[in-house]
């Protein structure tokens, strides 16, 4: 088991190798010359030519990728071209709102989404069923940010019971910080739902018609007890794969969510800086995103031993 | 696999109707979904017909009109006609939908064919990939459109880009599984070059899966492609797409909903239309995961 958790951390060396390479390349390539930018109107070519070298500038790709990948090791993103500040001190500003949206999306997904996809299974062909999966479709196709309008047309602007957007830390109060997030966890969640109670059928479906809960229902096991203990563990393991690949989904839509409900998070963050052209908070931030769902995926095969326990490495 | 049920044997003209109703009856999706595609199609090929207003004629005195008679979706904050704008955005996003799955799509093939029988190509390949896949689709094409500036090449391109790892690995994994066949084992001991191989016997056996993936590659992409034109990192802001539609609808939300409203409503039942073709596909050539999905 530890082995194991060992093997797969180094396994995700070379994928974060890879990530950084892209999101290197993407800075070496970004078009405006930051020498110049930093230089201002008034420097002389030579001026530039001296910033550049003092930056590191003049050295070829690798090398400047070699020092770029030290600093990111040592926690330094790089310095923000149009405020002048690090990027890790911008990105630590903007992290409490995306934390608390995507923590509180994936809570609200996951208890709608997996007992809907039980109720689907064990009704599978009625109505229920057609309804569940109905809606699981609709959540694949409305895109997140028209559930987002829809939601706060409905409950902000006609029944006026939940505020428009903004957001407001814990810190602030626990109410008015639950009531900022209901609808952008809502609109956020309802394709990582639709994705999550897809699976959670599926995968209930097959265990559902396996010989041991034929036992178990026929020693007369009441539903619940056959639905809950026997067959949901053992259809857990595709379900917990489906959320941590889904959380590239939720990553994506954060962006919209925080635009849309105007929060103040890493979202809204990478717009600002696209408007920009704010290249090194483009990079930090994919930089980040990409550890954080590595680092999900990571923790679910690391889970997979304790809901089956057949499963040793 | 039920390959039969798409292609039918050959039978009698008048009994043709009848085979017809009888498919649309096993698979209503794809019934469904086909027609509302066709729809959305037939109103991107129609649109000069279809406008009542120029797309961008600029009308300061009718701006921020509600729906009526004159304008069936209400005008913008420039005045313009909304129901033409949307019906002309059609155009771009079955563009960008239909353009990325052919795109990523062939380059994905290309390279999962590879993958599956070169163990070095395989090796550099597929450590490429798996980091492309580590970065959330939405931020690398946002990255890649930031890189390469707006226009409707550079949209298709950097989806088609965020598409493609997902593609090979699906290509690269029909081609192990079919690798083992012991046709394809008796062709390889035959001497048969690696290309004819390919061509001859992989490939046809992954252009069913490959199908179902590309309807999905279609329907996320219009939602990508809506995405980066709404935070103003996708199709060039003159340009009626949805997305660029609903971009400029923010700002008046509270007063004017149905700029936002209505192309959010085109762009989700393009995606629905492109959907339930995708899962009646599924179905209909693969019996073994209908009964699972």
């Amino acid at each position: 088991m530890f082995s194991y958790i060992v093997q797969r951390l180094l396994a995700t060396i070379p994928v974060m190798g890879v990530v950084a390479l892209v999101v290197f390349s993407l800075l070496y390539f970004s078009p405006g010359d930051p020498a110049t930018i930093i230089a201002g109107d008034m420097a002389s070519e030579e001026d530039v030519r001296e910033i550049r070298e003092q930056m590191g500038l003049d050295q070829p790709y690798f090398v400047r990728f070699g020092t770029w990948i030290g600093g990111v090791l040592q926690g330094d993103l790089g310095t923000s071209i149009f405020t002048n500040r690090p990027v890790a001190d911008l990105i630590m500003q903007r992290l409490e709102p995306t934390v608390a949206l995507t923590v509180s999306t994936m809570i609200v997904a996951v208890a709608l989404a997996v007992p809907l996809g039980i109720i689907a299974a064990w009704k599978a062909g009625t109505a229920i069923d057609r309804i569940v999966m109905g809606f699981a479709v609709l959540g694949f196709s409305v895109p997140v940010f028209v559930i987002a309008y829809t939601l706060i047309l409905i409950f902000s602007v006609w029944l006026e019971v939940l505020p428009v957007q903004g957001y407001v830390s814990i810190t602030e109060g626990f109410l008015p910080f639950v009531q900022h997030l209901i609808l952008p966890s809502l609109a956020l969640g309802a394709v990582f739902a639709a994705l999550i109670a897809r699976i959670t059928r599926a995968s209930m479906l097959e265990v559902l018609s396996q010989d041991y809960v034929r036992t178990a229902k026929s020693k007369g096991l009441n539903q619940k007890e056959v639905l809950l203990r026997h067959a949901l563990k053992n259809a857990a393991v595709p379900i917990v794969t489906i959320i941590g690949i889904g959380v590239a989904l939720l990553i994506g839509g954060v962006v919209i969510t925080e635009t849309v409900f105007a929060i103040p998070g890493l979202g809204r963050l990478t717009v600002d800086a696209i408007l920009r052209r704010d290249y090194p908070i483009i990079q930090g931030v994919i930089l980040l995103f990409s550890f954080v769902y590595v680092f999900i995926n990571l923790l679910v095969d690391v889970s997979y031993c304790f809901f089956d326990p057949r499963i040793r490495y | 696999m039920a390959i039969t049920t798409l292609n039918p044997p050959r039978i009698a003209k008048s009994r043709l109707t009848g085979r017809l109703v009888a498919q649309i009856k096993r698979h209503p999706t794809v019934a469904l979904g086909s027609s509302l595609l066709l729809l959305m199609v037939a109103m991107a090929l129609l649109a000069p017909l279809l406008q009542t207003h120029g797309p961008q004629d600029i009308s300061p005195a009718d701006r921020l009109q509600n729906p009526s008679s004159e304008f069936v979706f209400g005008t913008d904050m420039l005045g313009r006609d909304l129901y033409s704008r949307v019906v002309h955005g059609s155009k771009i996003s079955l563009l960008v939908g239909v353009g990325v799955a052919a795109i990523s799509i062939s380059v994905g093939l290309a390279i999962g064919l590879l993958t599956g029988f070169l163990r070095w190509f395989d090796a550099i390949v597929m450590r490429i990939m798996d980091g492309l896949m580590s970065i959330p689709p939405v931020l690398l094409a946002i990255a890649l459109m930031a890189l390469a500036g707006a226009s409707i090449q550079n949209v298709i391109m950097a989806i088609a880009i965020a598409e493609i790892p997902r593609v090979v690995r699906l290509v690269r994994s029909l081609v192990l599984s079919l690798r083992e066949e012991p046709y394809v084992e008796a062709a390889v001991s035959s001497g048969t070059p690696l290309l004819r191989i390919l061509i001859r016997h992989i490939l046809p056996n992954t252009l069913a899966p490959l199908l179902v993936q590309g309807t999905y590659i279609f329907a996320s992409a219009m939602i990508l492609e809506a995405i980066l034109s709404f935070i103003g990192a996708g199709t060039p802001p003159e340009i009626p797409s949805w997305g660029n539609i609903m971009a400029e609808g923010r700002t008046y939300f509270q007063s004017a909903p149905f700029i936002i409203l209505f192309p959010g409503f085109f762009l989700s039942l393009a995606v629905l239309a492109v959907n339930l073709l995708g899962d009646g596909l599924r179905d209909a050539l693969d019996p073994r995961l209908a009964r699972r999905l």
